[in-house]
């Protein structure tokens, strides 16, 4: 018994010990802590990988003197905080809800983070901002694309990111585009998703999308996404002879509808993808090139003509960084810009009180061309989402998703209606 | 006409998908009759033989030459697993066995998650990706193979425990385990047998999936849940059961999802197993 006792008391006394340690660090900087809840576990752990590369890389530009056409860049820290240095302090969400709320406390409570930023999968950015809801912390959501989440009338709640219903906008600016260029005509939509929170999400959004352009809903289809088998979906769509499809799939089920259309004969001018596993390497490698010519919606690519020269150089850094000199993509880009619209909002707001640095974030207004993205500005709504966000569109041609939209950043021109199925 | 070839349509695709269930939930049947567990990390087999599959696929040997391989490895795991795990679960309360074999499922899934990140994977060129068509019904190759393979799975299994000496055994002790004891059987061998066997099942299972589905740590997770209900649904421990009850999920969930709304198919689904659960407690074509 008193062994046991004494082996926990110098346990305790080690994790103290240690515990401690960390904090102490030279005195002569001053440092703004800024908490980031990403999924650095679980499944989604090799995204979360990414993207506190990307976080981290962000904060050492902003920390360092090398100046590039990005906000907060190059400036020794904030110059309005006496040029305080900003300092990421990460927490796991593991990808779970209830982990991402309590991920989003503990930095706020033990780590004194003046604002959070995170956490890529929509549902963990639900409960993760709720917590700073409560707390009365700014949180920036660089990275997380379901359309409700700017519904909830959150006070301390802002999202770069464009959302789904942006996206179902694109498509159909997208085919207004073509009809005013090409004259090409698409009456029908059939939309075709998982039934969680994304597949959901994307779909109320293209179904009021076809209301507000003009577009009729030859159906609507919500599936389980852990789903083995497809028939009835499949023959749903086939039935209702659309002349496109809108789709929201992961990886196994993309592969089972895609494989499903192709048996079927499900011949439509095109198939929409929203991102996800459409782009997903193994989804290519499997399918291969039976799924040429199907679009997805992208928020950011490498090969789009930039207008910021800093790309490429952020790119180079990345690389550098990541895990397998991965290239910068849609996630780890938003995420870089998401720490630097933070940075910003708080060297404007010159004080660490969240009052202070949630109006700076009101007023944010960044230009399009001062970022990585293909958006218009970065200002947010009343809301607290972006209102300067646009996706792209892209189109697998030749085993390669390539920019096809907007026009003035495409690289291909867009080829339509999409290949039959090859028997 | 056109809604004549749609019902045919669902009903061939309906009758594939359920094969396709019968696969996965053979090995799980045998393993509940013969020695009342009921294994919760089936699933999680079902995705160590799919990697095992895909590993062979990356060193050039193809799936249908794999089964085999993968059988023969699933089985050695299942002894293995049996020998240093289920054997010492067995001896405690019954509750030890549900909570023992669903922490393997959470130990499996995540060395998976470590050993092999979450990507989805799927063997490289597959073969049997062609669709045939008859008259106006169209359907996967693969998954025909798939079909094809849960039969003769199906059909050895019920040969091997109707007409063999250990699988009159095996009846033996699913029928009272201690006359069995009593007449001299080994009960701990019968047990070996019945999980090594089981596993083998779902190995193969697992060669044959990578036809057609990519693998990742929770893809034996999809499955899993459906082969329960079939296990159920059949009459737990009735290997000709499990069939007719996978071929009924396959029918009810692909109609379903068509007549009713596809959010809704799996609803007739666990409707039908409520009502065999309350009105025909032993399953379809169970004992007891």
């Amino acid at each position: 018994m008193y062994a046991r006792r004494l082996v926990a008391s110098l346990a305790a006394l080690a994790v103290a010990v240690t515990a401690g340690a960390v904090p102490i660090r030279a005195a002569d900087a001053p440092e703004v802590v800024i908490g980031a809840v990403l999924p650095l576990t679980g499944t989604l752990s090799q995204t979360g990988a990414g993207l506190r590369t990307a976080m981290l890389l962000a904060q050492d530009l902003v920390n360092g003197h090398v100046s590039y056409p990005l906000p907060m860049v190059g400036k020794s820290g904030l110059p309005h905080l006496g040029h305080a240095r900003i300092r990421l302090v990460f927490a796991d969400s593991q990808g779970k809800p209830d982990q991402a709320r309590a991920a989003a406390e503990q930095l706020i409570t033990q780590d004194h983070a003046v604002a959070l930023i995170g956490t890529y999968a929509s549902s963990t950015t639900a409960t993760a901002s709720q917590a700073a809801e409560r707390a009365g912390i700014p949180f920036l959501n660089p990275d997380s694309s379901a359309p409700n989440l700017t519904a909830r009338g959150l006070k301390w709640f802002f999202r770069t990111t464009p959302n789904d219903a942006t996206f179902a906008e694109n498509f159909y600016q997208f085919l207004g585009d073509l009809k005013r260029t090409k004259n090409i005509t698409v009456k029908r939509v059939a939309v075709v998703g998982e039934d969680g929170l994304f597949g959901t999400g994307a779909g109320d959004a293209e179904e009021a999308g076809a209301k507000k352009y003009g577009y009729d809903i030859a159906t609507r289809v919500s599936y389980p996404a852990t789903t083995t088998e497809v028939n009835a979906e499949v023959q749903r769509v086939k039935t209702s002879s659309p002349d496109v499809i809108f789709q929201a799939s992961y990886v196994p089920d993309a592969l089972l509808f895609v494989r499903g259309y192709k048996q079927q004969g499900v011949n439509v001018k095109a198939i929409f993808a929203q991102d996800a596993g459409f782009v997903d390497p193994n989804f290519l490698k499997a399918i291969g090139a039976d799924a040429e010519g199907v679009f997805t919606r992208e928020v950011f690519s490498m090969d789009i003509k930039f207008r910021n020269q800093a790309v490429p150089l952020v790119d180079q850094l990345f690389r550098q960084r990541s895990d397998g000199a991965k290239p910068l993509d849609g996630n780890t880009a938003r995420d870089f810009m998401g720490v630097l619209v933070l940075a910003d909002a708080i060297d404007r707001a010159g004080s660490t009180k969240p009052d202070a640095i949630r109006d700076a974030l009101t007023k944010t207004n960044i230009p399009g061309k001062l970022t990585l993205m293909p958006w218009n500005r970065i200002h947010f709504d009343a809301t607290g989402q972006n209102d300067g966000g646009v996706g792209i569109i892209e189109q697998l041609q030749d085993g390669k998703y390539e920019t096809v939209w907007p026009f003035d950043v495409a690289v291909r021109p867009v080829v339509w209606p999409m290949p039959a199925w090859k028997r | 006409m056109e809604t004549l070839t749609t019902f045919e349509q669902l009903l061939v695709g309906g009758l594939l998908a359920g094969l396709v269930f019968a696969l996965v939930a053979v090995g799980l049947t045998l393993i509940y009759g013969v020695m009342d567990v009921v294994n919760f990390a089936h699933g999680e087999f079902l995705m160590l033989a799919m990697y095992a599959t895909l590993g062979l696929a990356l060193v050039g040997i193809g799936p249908l030459v794999g089964l085999p391989l993968v059988a023969v490895a699933l089985f050695l795991f299942g002894v293995v697993v049996y020998r240093v795990f289920v054997r010492r679960l067995l001896a405690g309360p019954p509750e030890a066995t549900v909570f023992g074999t669903f922490g393997l499922l959470v130990l499996l899934q995540g060395l998976a998650q470590s050993l092999f990140t979450g990507d989805f994977r799927s063997v490289p060129d597959p073969p049997f990706q062609a669709t045939l068509r008859f008259g106006g019904v169209a359907l996967s190759q693969a998954t025909l193979v798939e079909g094809i393979g849960a039969l003769v799975l199906t059909a050895a299994l019920f040969a091997f425990v109707e007409y063999t000496e250990i699988g009159r055994a095996m009846r033996a002790v699913a029928e009272d385990r201690v006359a069995a004891t009593l007449m001299g059987i080994d009960v701990q061998r019968v047990n070996l047998l019945a999980f090594g066997i089981g596993s083998a099942c779902v190995g193969a299972a697992g060669a044959l999936l990578m036809l057609s589905f990519p693998v990742f740590p929770t893809a034996g997770a999809s499955f899993a849940l459906t082969a329960f209900v079939v296990v159920a649904l059949g009459g737990f421990g009735s290997i000709q059961g499990a069939l007719v009850a996978a071929l009924l999920v396959g029918l009810l969930e692909v109609f379903g999802g068509y007549y009713l709304a596809p959010e809704l198919k799996m609803v007739p689904v666990y409707l039908a197993y409520l009502a065999v659960v309350l009105l025909r407690p032993q399953g379809l074509l169970g004992r007891r």
